[in-house]
């Protein structure tokens, strides 16, 4: 799964941007530009890339799941590497597509070959090109949540945290359960809006009680939630994408807070 | 009745597209239940003789028995002082076995002993053991002749005489003496593993001991 | 047993407003996953066990009606029988002529989720014959006319302090007049109220954990001695068990065990593992003069060759609801029926049908802490995710789902349509939400900002604009 030796020429990848980082917060996709050229690699993003598939995927829909994977299959040809600031996404790339096309044997070849290239960006920095380090710095104590897709699909959990080490300046408080969900689940957030509320509460809680001042995690979708519950009970407590942090991006408007310095907007 | 057990089978075998097993399969499948093949068996279940005592009574106290280290000849006095260090009645079911019968049990004079299976009022149980497992410090009754069931479950407290020599090391090692004892696929009618007194967690998930069987075990590890 | 799955949401919202649920579901999210890890750390050869036990529980499903066979000619050997029991009717009414043939008042019973599943409890009652729960947590729940909220503990919903209540309320006319505060002495009051009918119960009845092909034998792991008091005294032994509890080997047993007991509660072995092999055999002293084994299928068999199979692998464990979320939110009794947690996501549409239970399986966030407990590696959220399927194409997903879904994969197959859409949907929202930077209300967006805000977009436009924009078109 995990190749141990770091990659030696410059890979071409390709950035899998994820539907939530282009319309909500575009940083997450540049600070991952800016780690994956850091790191070596040239990086481009396809144009006809939409989303990954997962809302029909879990809704059951398995003909849509398979007409978009079809147009990522074919967006990502070609490519070293497919990397996506996501678990979820690059879980559903790595793990999902081949189940997909079982019954088309010309495409499962294409979905498996795709699966082979497809990462999640903090498994891809660490576990495939060997970064051990960033140059950034940050100043606070951050608590990093795992992603169940990463976590668990994609072993994701040293390997950001490791990152996180060399960053000087942050000190991470572990919470005394971070690896449970945090209640996103998609669509489940606004299917079953009362359990969400109960999972993404006691996720607050366990965040404050860390006593940080700064919130990490590596999918946008669990960040946003857990950013408006912190916002919603007024917990002083700033959400980032953990991409951000290390590309040294971590001086912007966290998830959620306006732009400092805003001019005032016209009463509407 | 044979209809219903057609209507499963045939399901079955609808579900899983192939008829009744045969030829070659079915001479496979008979041929691994004939000569069961093993599974993973952990490091701990593999010490020599000595390791296995220790391993055993470790676990068997960690499960809230007691346990006391004996000889033969000291068991006797060692099962009168255990009733009485409890404040427990000298007064005992034992199992009629010829195991518990060659010990001097008359050298306990106040010690009254009732020999057969467990009635309700029966406060103290006295047993063997078929084996003990290293593994888990679990017991192994065997049930028969001379060892009534009901003795290893309605008195309050189970006293058990453990020779050394029965400590296997798993539970493998139990399948291998039953088959010895009873034959291939031959079995008593209840094969009792016990590991540490009752106990039950249901109540807001603290454990508590003497659920409905013993609350209390002592354990004899006889050497020989 | 009555199934109210289908009221999955006024379920959730009671089991939410409980704080006596909440307070013991508190001590079972931490509880059960903590004791649960340290076994497994204890133990070096886990991971390989369970992959073990997978392997085993397939083979033995391949060849199910093979083992079903050879068990019933063991047990017939042995001096038992064996009934088959296609549908739930078949097993109460086998059950109920068995009772009445001892002519029985009471029957002595140990915890079986089959029992519950076939309404067992209700027929017996109904026929003037009392069945006596003697697991604990079953007899709790029992005094309490509630069903269990959790397949190896039945009453971990309840508070001891509600327990206590319980008792003062059924016990007093017993003579127990004082109301206890301590766990011991609720359980002492139990056992002391309990012994009396185990030594009155004409029949036992017990489930069964495992079935061994090999020996004839039934398997029963518990921690209280109940089930093994339920089947030595009482003169009849009923057993019932459902069919994919065969195993073929007591080897494959050793396996099983040994990932159990650590999976469920973290012990390295339950209190009482008992092997029953037939009534009792001439010169035993006690034991029962029958034993029954009651082979229920109640639509298993056609589960085989399914893509569900994977669940029939199950050995009832309960590892998967300690560890999921949802479950450590709103308890069991709110999945409805006889099995909750993940398991009971999967197994409850199958057996009462997708129509009623449909919530069931899409009450997850697919975090797939279930799977990565199960013993036997049972893939729950993919099963979860087939009955999603077969929903979708039976058109039982909501109505507002399958447009909205329609809609957004309309846009989502044509990308540059999508693009203008989210452009405008991104500079829409980025505009409106500059000042605070998220919204604390949205129309068409109640289900999210009901409980927290929605940050807003980062102004600057879509990450493909600004891409577009920074490194030229492509």
């Amino acid at each position: 799964m995990i190749s141990p030796a770091p990659a030696r020429r410059p890979q071409r990848v390709a950035l899998f941007v994820t539907c939530l980082v282009d319309l909500f917060r575009p940083s997450v996709g540049f600070a991952a530009v800016k780690l994956l050229e850091d790191a070596g690699c040239t990086v481009e993003v396809p144009a006809l890339q939409v989303c990954c598939g997962q809302p029909a995927y879990n809704s059951g829909d398995r003909a849509t799941t398979r007409d978009i994977g079809r147009q990522v299959i074919a967006a990502f040809e070609g490519y070293d590497a497919v990397v996506a600031p996501s678990g979820s996404c690059g879980g559903m790339l790595a793990h999902h597509y081949p189940g997909l096309f079982d019954d088309d044997p010309a495409m499962r070849a294409r979905a498996e070959d795709l699966a082979g290239r497809s990462h999640e960006l903090m498994s891809f920095l660490v576990d495939v090109l060997g970064v051990e380090r960033v140059a950034a710095r940050y100043d606070g104590a951050a608590t990093y949540h795992d992603s169940c897709s990463g976590l668990r699909e994609l072993g994701v959990k040293a390997q950001p945290r490791r990152l996180l080490a060399s960053v000087e300046g942050l000190k991470l408080n572990e919470m005394a359960s971070p690896e449970v969900c945090c209640g996103f689940g998609g669509t489940f957030c606004v299917k079953y809006p009362e359990i969400s509320n109960a999972m993404v509460s006691e996720k607050s809680a366990d965040i404050a009680a860390t006593g940080a001042d700064t919130l990490l995690a590596g999918d946008l979708g669990c960040l946003m939630n857990m950013a408006g519950k912190l916002q919603r009970e007024g917990r002083p407590v700033a959400v980032r994408h953990v991409a951000e942090v290390l590309a040294g991006m971590g001086d912007i408007a966290p998830i959620g807070e306006p732009e400092r310095g805003e001019p005032e907007p016209a009463k509407t | 009745m044979s209809e219903a057990r057609s209507q499963i089978l045939n399901t079955i075998r609808r579900s899983l597209r192939r008829g009744e097993l045969s030829g070659a399969t079915r001479e496979a499948t008979l041929a691994r239940m004939a000569s069961p093949p093993l599974g993973p068996i952990p490091m701990r279940a593999q010490l020599p003789p000595a390791g296995r005592v220790k391993l055993f009574c470790q676990w068997a106290e960690i499960n809230n028995a007691t346990v006391a280290r004996v000889s033969a000849a000291e068991v006797p006095g060692e099962v009168a002082a255990y009733l009485a260090r409890n404040n427990l009645p000298a007064r005992a079911a034992i199992a009629p076995s010829s195991q518990l019968d060659g010990l001097d049990w008359k050298s306990q004079k106040l010690l009254e002993l009732r020999r057969g299976n467990a009635v309700a009022s029966d406060a103290v149980a006295i047993t063997g053991a078929f084996a003990g497992i290293a593994e888990t410090g679990t017991l192994v009754m065997a049930s028969g002749p001379e060892h009534p069931v009901t003795l290893n479950l309605l008195p309050d407290t189970h006293v058990v005489v453990l020779c050394e020599g029965d400590i296997v090391g798993g539970y493998e090692d139990v399948w291998g003496r039953l088959r010895a004892r009873y034959g291939k696929n031959g079995m008593p009618r209840t094969v009792n593993t016990i590991t540490g007194p009752s106990r039950t967690g249901d109540i807001e998930q603290a454990m508590e001991l003497g659920a409905h069987g013993p609350r209390r075990m002592h354990i004899l590890v006889v050497r020989e | 047993m009555q199934s109210t799955s289908h009221a999955f949401n006024e379920n959730v919202d009671h089991a939410l407003a409980d704080p006596n649920l909440q307070d013991s579901l508190g001590k079972l999210k931490v509880g059960f996953s903590e004791r649960r890890r340290q076994a497994a750390e204890r133990l070096p050869e886990f991971e390989a066990l369970r992959d073990r036990a997978r392997d085993i529980k397939n083979h033995a499903l391949a060849n199910l009606d093979f083992y079903l066979e050879e068990f019933e000619r063991k047990v017939v050997a042995l001096g038992g029988h064996v009934h088959w029991a296609p549908t739930a009717a078949d097993a109460r009414d086998i059950i109920l002529k068995l009772c009445q043939s001892m002519g029985a008042r009471t029957v002595a019973k140990s915890k079986s989720m089959v029992a519950d599943e076939i309404a067992l409890n209700e027929h017996l009652e109904a026929a003037g014959i009392a069945p006596i729960e003697t697991d604990l947590g079953e007899y709790i729940i029992q005094l309490r006319h509630e069903p269990p909220s959790h397949i190896i503990a039945p009453a971990v919903h309840l508070t001891k302090d509600q327990v206590a209540d319980t008792f003062l309320e059924h016990h007093a006319k017993l003579g127990f007049t004082t109301r206890l505060t301590e766990r011991n002495d609720l359980v002492a009051e139990a056992r002391y109220v309990l012994r009396q009918k185990f030594l009155d119960a004409d029949v036992g009845l017990t489930g069964a954990n495992f079935l061994i092909a090999e020996t004839g034998s039934s398997i029963l792991v518990t921690n209280e001695g109940n089930a093994d008091l339920s089947n030595t005294l009482p003169r009849m032994h009923i057993v019932l068990a459902s069919i994919e509890k065969v195993i073929p080997t007591l080897e494959d047993l050793a396996t099983l065990l040994r990932v159990l007991a650590r999976s469920a509660t973290g012990q390295e072995s339950s209190a009482y593992t008992t092997l029953n092999s037939g009534p009792r055999r001439p010169g035993d002293l006690d034991g029962p003069e029958h034993y029954h084994v009651v082979l229920l299928d109640n639509g298993r068999s056609s589960v085989l060759g399914t893509e569900m199979q994977d669940v029939l692998r199950c050995i009832r464990c309960g590892a998967c609801m300690n560890h999921c979320p949802v479950y450590g939110a709103i308890g069991g009794h709110a999945y409805g029926w006889v099995y909750p947690g993940p398991i009971g996501a999967v197994l409850t549409p199958q057996l009462i049908g997708v129509e009623e239970a449909g919530n069931l399986p899409n009450a997850s966030t697919f975090c797939g802490r279930c799977e990565s407990v199960c013993p036997v590696r049972i893939p729950l959220p993919k099963l979860m995710r087939h009955w999603r399927e077969r929903e979708f194409e039976r058109h039982l997903t909501p109505a507002a789902v399958r447009q909205g879904l329609a809609l957004w994969g309309f846009f989502a197959r044509r990308p540059a349509l999508y693009r203008r859409l989210t452009g405008l949907a991104n500079r829409v929202l980025a505009l409106f939400g500059r000042a605070e930077g998220r919204y604390r209300a949205l129309p068409l967006a109640g289900g999210w900002t009901r409980f927290r805000d929605l940050p807003a977009p980062q102004p600057g436009g879509t990450f493909h604009s600004q891409w577009a924009r920074k490194r030229g078109a492509r």
